[in-house]
């Protein structure tokens, strides 16, 4: 459950900007959930319910918001488009597992559906990230 | 908002050296010194981690004779499993060895998701074996590892010691801590490295011979503790533990 990671990224993340912004409260993290990384949503917001319980004083009222974000990805060599859904079917469970660890391994185990290069890029929805914090001063 | 940097200080804050393995140059033997080194130190009783940070030609699972490629377990992140009783991630548990073509955002982003992931633990020592030259892994090592040792590796060739001295200058100028540089594969007496290193101000920890039987030891660890490579590169581990 490596979501644990992640979620403790978050925290650690959010609570160090606040801080750098002298807010005293945080109220609300909005975080992005990029399908390309395929976060087990109920354990990651688990594991941020019980992270959030052990944390300091600025963490007692703050509100999770989790956005899903699809993905995409552009091919450099011939300019195509094509989403997770077009990449998931050239791949196998253990390529799948692989790319929730480390999602740049999507280029190691699949390639351009339209030209079958292997360099293209992820350009939207690859894993977490903070949208936005919101704080009391 | 990058949401994983912030956590790696405390993924890596129970280990009590963290030793980079680099050069400017490729094939002046890096891969070889950072996994016996791994090995020599576990063998002598410390806790030992090995993190291979060339991603696109991982090398320390074929020195260390790694053939499966399973994931390794969870608990809070990943653990890394035990090879010869070194702590060991590479990235060759995701591609299954397969060709890895990353562009430089790509790499920069799978350093941090293995730094902000692995789950260490408490170590002695954490080798990382890292990719020739001043690219983007030694530039993240650089900005995300900031407790890091680089020892570096030359074979006694003027084109070797053009690259290697690049990155001497840039470590320097940074005021980052290099605790040596050790020439490798000498084959006859010559003072190009040694001179080009003091002149530098820096400190040669001494040079390891050609080796002509090592290729006989790669994959084995039993016969690479024995080898000539190891018994000259002992003498030199022992300066800088």
């Amino acid at each position: 459950m490596h979501e644990w990671a992640l979620a403790e990224s978050i925290l650690t993340t959010a609570v160090n900007a606040a801080k750098k912004e002298k807010i005293k409260i945080i109220k609300e993290i909005v975080i992005g959930l990029g399908e390309l990384q395929q976060v087990e949503q109920d354990i990651f917001e688990f594991a941020l319910g019980e992270l959030i319980k052990d944390q300091e004083e600025i963490l007692k009222d703050v509100k999770i918001k989790i956005i899903s974000e699809k993905s995409n990805f552009v091919c450099n060599n011939c300019q195509n488009h094509w989403s997770f859904d077009d990449l998931k079917k050239g791949i196998n469970e253990d390529e799948s597992e692989a790319i929730h660890f480390i999602p740049e391994v999507a280029l190691v185990h699949s390639r351009c559906p339209k030209c079958g290069s292997p360099d293209f890029e992820i350009t939207k929805g690859r894993g977490v990230s903070i949208l936005s914090i919101k704080g009391e001063k | 908002m990058e949401a994983r940097i912030d956590i790696i200080e405390k993924r890596l804050k129970n280990i009590k050296r963290i030793i980079s393995v680099a050069s400017g140059k490729g094939g002046v033997g890096k891969s070889l010194v950072a996994s016996s080194l791994a090995l020599n130190l576990t063998r002598k009783g410390h806790k030992v981690g090995l993190l291979d940070l060339d991603l696109y030609g991982p090398s320390s699972h074929i020195i260390l004779g790694l053939e499966n490629y399973n994931f390794p377990d969870e608990e809070k992140g990943i653990i890394p499993p035990k090879i010869d009783g070194i702590n060991f991630i590479s990235i060759v548990y995701y591609t299954e060895d397969k060709p890895s073509p990353f562009r430089g955002v790509d790499i920069s982003n799978i350093i941090i998701e293995i730094l902000a992931i692995t789950q260490w633990g408490e170590l002695d020592f954490l080798i990382i074996d890292m990719p020739p030259g001043i690219g983007d892994e030694t530039l993240d090592v650089i900005r995300l590892v900031k407790k890091s040792e680089f020892l570096i590796v030359t074979t006694p060739s003027k084109v070797s010691m053009g690259a290697v001295n690049k990155l001497l200058k840039i470590l320097k100028e940074l005021n980052l801590p290099i605790i040596g540089i050790i020439e490798n594969m000498k084959m006859k007496n010559s003072k190009l490295v040694k001179d080009s290193i003091l002149k530098m101000d820096l400190k040669y920890l001494g040079f390891i011979s050609f080796d002509h039987n090592i290729e006989e030891a790669i994959g084995d660890t039993d016969k690479l503790l024995k080898s000539v490579f190891m018994k000259e590169f002992n003498k030199i581990i022992e300066k800088i533990i």
